[in-house]
């Protein structure tokens, strides 16, 4: 009977010793391995991302030759240049129009690809996304050739409606409908293929029930379509505003800025003034500027994401 | 081959505890079967013999060594899970094979005892196919032929029958009964279904709220619950509660249900409840085939009573009756014969040799 | 009688009221199909246009015909470019630049997608946070200060950084890294976590368990993952535009722009050509693996 009852106590004894040893070493080895495993894309994004970021703010209070500090003297100098208000003033205009036509294009002709037999669906889906799989740079190429002032193949085309011929990079107002419609082709089909994505994903019977409730294909649209893409719309919106707002390739490629820098937006004249023009800390200033916007966007779209992680 | 045994363990998830202290002792070939409601920490249990869970204190011992601290993978334990958890890229072999392919067994023994396993659990001809081409019956065979081919110390099932249809269930659990039979490996199982905790079960342990209500074999548990939960918990349709309290009516001990129903309680019975106060609230504990037609000779402790039926329900080898007792809803089990009829009266007899009679307040079977 | 009535009423209607049902469905797949032909026909104009200049010899380009007809179709900018060294260089560095780009986005990327969804430890979720809004910072906002950290680097340890191909490899995993971990530790989520379990019981180590259970199950994921990294290194243009600048040195998407336009003379042929070949290896890959490929768009939300 004593030994029974003694046995318990030491084994208990000597439990309490090596359990917390070992523990800790197992919780070590657990964590060390999983900072280990994360240690390189800390690293990457600490010293690659992070770092240049703040660095940017600390090069945009110098002046030009990096060697003295001028505080908000970068600044001040902007404010005072009308390019830049003009710059300011067509980021908007760019970034807004294009997204509001890309998102409402994507959300009809994933309508469209969905109202076909699902037998065909993925051939069209093929074909529409084409735009977003070309590298921008290269697409852009055949959109200047194709707005070409001289062996213009649109110009050609219209000239038998007796239509232009057309400055389509020409011109200001041309220009800058130019670059939103080219940024419009390439960036459409993402939102086309993530809005079918979740047009799929509506429960048909949600809109067998509506329709048995009597409502009409625009109240399904409204009622029953939207609410339950709302999440992704957002999204995609907020995603795209971003992108869109940060974008170069397209308008340096297809007009450079031009004409008379109107077609500039933020980061086509930080590398202007940045790179082509020697100046990296007022580079560096109108770059900051893109930095407001895709902070909010960014707590939007954090939000959605806590959102989306909370109902699953 | 080995036994188990739980010392005061306890889990405790923050400020929630999930497992509050549970002692266990388990031997050698034994099956023991978990069963409670969900939240009652049985999975935890299991969890933390497995060693997917950290104890927060207590001792689980496997084979007489203390295992608190020692990885999944050395406790020599298997584990069957409720969604199967195969490995989807590999055939059926390679997942059996898996855990001794990690320990580098040599490629004969391998098979050997995947064939071995595969015929005890007839999928032989299955084992070059990938789980998605396997119904649920057949992943569940390989769930279990995996944890077969490690030859462990214990076998541990979580909920295994969960995700099948009623029909393989039934199956499954006499083949799982016939695996054991043959392997005779320690067995600890987790289900919240007291069917299958009674018909597996060598013995069955019901939890309730992080603590062990009552271990015992499946005849026990039925016919000697300890408490209102094991009670009501164990036996389908569950057993009927009705409000009740003793008085003396002429030297002898009556058992009161309502103004107009009581029953004096046959001499075995008045004994053994003759030291309970007469003002105590107490609770009849009757299960359904206690309550049946009254019968023209009745035994003796069998007394009958007037009722009127509310829903009858036919099952064909017999009706399901129910009728309400001040407030409360009683399940019966009468003859199909007996013409029974929803909204007519029926004479019912209760077998109060069969009753239980239990503290309101504590839930304590006395 | 009244009610009578009423249902009268009501038959005749309801037969044509179907009937009209299935013809509107008629006319809204008929008004589908000539709406989506449109918008394919307005998607694939300027890959169509690129295809239809580059088998044009440059005489018959200036000669203004119809722009979208080949009278005379020749292969001679596919041969001058594809036997023009620096033509060749531009591609072989592109290739490079994107074999090591992928290779190193997956081996940071995945593993610390493994840790971030599985190994729960102390910041693991603002970690995974971070990474998705380092995903959001554009390119066009860091090219600055990396190029000016990049001359100071060089300065100080004699490493030169700027101008050469290599410098796209340091770079290029800051848009491929955060992107493919998030898409990764979504992909390693919807593992059960059974399986990892019976893996851990079946003795597996954390190193094992990702290598044996967790990248072939996640290979789907793995894929679209890759196809991104590729995708994104083989496009990125702002980047080699400004760390770039020798011929020998350049990635194809700069290279075709520097150096076929040669001061204000577009040779609009060879440009096309260049153009189309350097969209080939992407629309290749699209070709054969879309379904990775949109698995990949849709699992993360990518930039649009």
């Amino acid at each position: 009977m004593v030994d029974v009852a003694f046995q318990p106590n030491s084994v208990l004894e000597t439990r309490v010793v090596r359990k917390r040893a070992s523990l800790r070493t197992a919780l070590k080895r657990k964590s060390t391995a999983a900072f280990l495993m994360t240690l390189p894309l800390i690293l990457l994004v600490t010293i690659l991302v992070i770092y240049p970021a703040f660095y940017s703010l600390h090069l945009a209070t110098l002046n030009k030759s990096m060697q003295r500090f001028v505080g908000f003297g970068n600044f001040e100098f902007l404010f005072k240049r009308e390019t830049f208000w003009l710059v300011v003033k067509q980021s908007c205009i760019f970034a807004i129009t294009a997204v509001v036509f890309k998102a409402l294009i994507g959300f009809i002709v994933a309508h469209f690809v969905h109202n076909v037999p699902a037998k065909g669906q993925r051939k069209w889906r093929g074909m529409l996304l084409v735009p977003w799989v070309i590298p921008p740079a290269m697409s852009t190429l055949a959109w200047l050739w194709l707005f070409d002032p001289s062996y213009s193949a649109f110009n050609y085309t219209l000239s038998f409606f007796h239509v232009g011929p057309i400055a389509w990079t020409g011109d200001a107002y041309w220009a800058r409908f130019s670059v939103i419609l080219v940024n419009i082709w390439f960036g459409a089909p993402f939102f086309m293929i993530l809005y079918l994505a979740s047009l799929k994903s509506v429960p048909e019977q949600l809109y067998e029930a509506a329709a048995i409730d009597g409502a009409n294909w625009w109240q399904r649209i409204w009622y029953v379509t939207l609410p339950m893409m709302r999440n992704i719309i957002a999204i995609t919106l907020l995603f795209s505003l971003i992108v869109t707002f940060a974008n170069f390739d397209i308008v340096r490629i297809l007009t450079a800025g031009g004409p008379l820098d109107h077609t500039h937006i933020f980061a086509t004249w930080a590398f202007r003034v940045g790179i082509e023009g020697g100046d990296i800390p007022l580079g560096a200033s109108v770059s900051l500027f893109m930095f407001p916007i895709l902070a909010i966007a960014a707590v939007f779209i954090l939000r959605d994401i806590n959102q989306r992680g909370n109902e699953a | 081959m080995a036994d188990v045994t739980l010392r005061k363990v306890i889990k405790r998830y923050d400020e929630v505890e999930a497992v509050r202290g549970i002692d266990l002792d388990i031997a050698d070939h034994e099956f023991v079967v978990l069963v409670g409601p969900s939240g009652c920490g049985k999975s935890t249990t299991l969890r933390m013999i497995a060693g997917l869970e950290d104890i927060t204190d207590g001792d689980i011992m496997i084979g007489g060594d203390v295992v608190n601290d020692v990885p999944p993978k050395d406790r020599d334990i298997a584990m069957v899970f409720q969604n199967y958890a195969l490995y989807p890229h590999m055939t059926v072999a390679e997942n059996m094979s898996f855990g001794l392919r990690l320990k580098r067994y040599p490629k004969a023994e391998i098979k050997t005892r995947i064939d071995e396993a595969a015929r005890m659990l007839d999928i032989v001809e299955l084992v070059d196919r990938k789980p998605k081409q396997l119904s649920g019956g057949q992943r569940q065979r390989v769930a279990m032929g995996r944890a077969i081919v490690r030859n462990p110390k214990v076998f541990l099932f979580d909920e295994p029958l969960s995700n099948l249809d009623a029909k393989l269930r039934v199956q499954m659990r006499i083949e799982i009964k016939k695996v054991h039979q043959k392997v005779r490996t320690t067995t600890v199982y987790v289900t919240h279904d007291q069917v299958e905790a009674m018909t597996l079960a060598d013995r069955v342990v019901v939890m309730n709220h992080g603590r062990i209500e009552q271990i015992g074999t499946p005849n026990d548990l039925y016919h000697n619950p300890a408490t209102r939960f094991v009670a009501g918990f164990i036996g389908s349709p569950a057993m009927n509660f009705m409000p009740c309290r003793l008085e003396d009516v002429a030297g002898k001990l009556n058992i009161r249900l309502t103004d107009r129903i009581a029953f004096p309680l046959p001499p075995g019975r008045a004994a053994r409840y003759q030291g309970v106060g007469r003002n105590e609230k107490l609770l009849l504990g009757l299960r359904p085939e206690h309550i049946t037609e009254a019968k023209a000779h009745p035994e003796p402790g069998v007394e009958a009573f007037d009722a009127v039926l509310d829903v009858t329900e036919p099952m064909g080898m017999e009706t399901l009756i129910y009728f309400t007792l001040e407030g409360a809803q009683i399940c019966g089990r009468v003859n199909p014969n007996a013409g029974a009829r929803a909204g007519g009266p029926l004479r019912l007899a209760v077998d109060l040799n069969n009753m239980h009679l239990l503290n309101e307040v504590t839930g304590v079977v006395i | 009688m009244a009610s009578t009535v009423m249902i009268d009423k009501a038959a005749p209607t309801r037969n044509p009221a179907y009937g009209s049902m299935s013809r509107d469905r008629a006319w809204a797949l008929k008004w589908s199909y000539f709406f989506l032909t449109l918008f394919a026909i307005f998607s694939l104009v300027p890959p169509l246009y690129m295809l239809i200049t580059s088998l044009k010899s440059s005489a018959e380009i200036s000669a203004a015909t119809n722009p979208w007809w080949v009278f005379h179709p020749t292969l001679s900018n596919y041969v001058g470019l594809l036997t023009s060294n620096q033509f060749l260089t531009f591609f072989r560095n592109s290739v490079l630049v994107s074999i090591f780009v992928v290779t190193i986005t997956m081996l940071i990327s995945v593993p610390a997608a493994f840790a971030l969804s599985r190994m729960r430890f102390w910041g693991s979720a603002t970690l995974a946070t971070g990474v998705f809004l380092t995903y959001l910072i554009p390119d066009t906002l860091l090219f600055l200060p990396l190029f000016k950290m990049f001359a100071v680097f060089g300065d100080w340890t004699g490493i030169q950084l700027i101008n050469r191909w290599y410098v796209l490899v340091v770079v290029y995993p800051t848009l491929t890294v955060p992107f493919c971990t998030w898409i990764m530790i979504g992909y390693f989520a919807s593992i059960p976590k059974e399986l990892d379990e019976a893996a851990i019981i079946d003795g597996a180590s954390w190193l094992q368990t990702l290598t044996r259970i967790f990248i072939p199950v996640a290979l789907p994921g793995i894929i679209a993952a890759t196809i991104f990294a590729f995708t994104v290194s083989w496009a990125q243009f702002l980047y080699p535009l400004v760390f770039t600048t020798s011929t020998d040195q350049l990635v194809l998407p700069v290279g075709i722009i520097t150096s076929l336009v040669k001061g204000d003379v577009f040779n609009w042929g060879q440009i096309m050509t260049g153009a189309l070949l350097g969209a080939a290896p992407p629309l290749i890959i699209y070709a054969f693996l879309m379904d990775y490929y949109i698995a990949g768009l849709t699992a993360g939300a990518t930039k649009g």
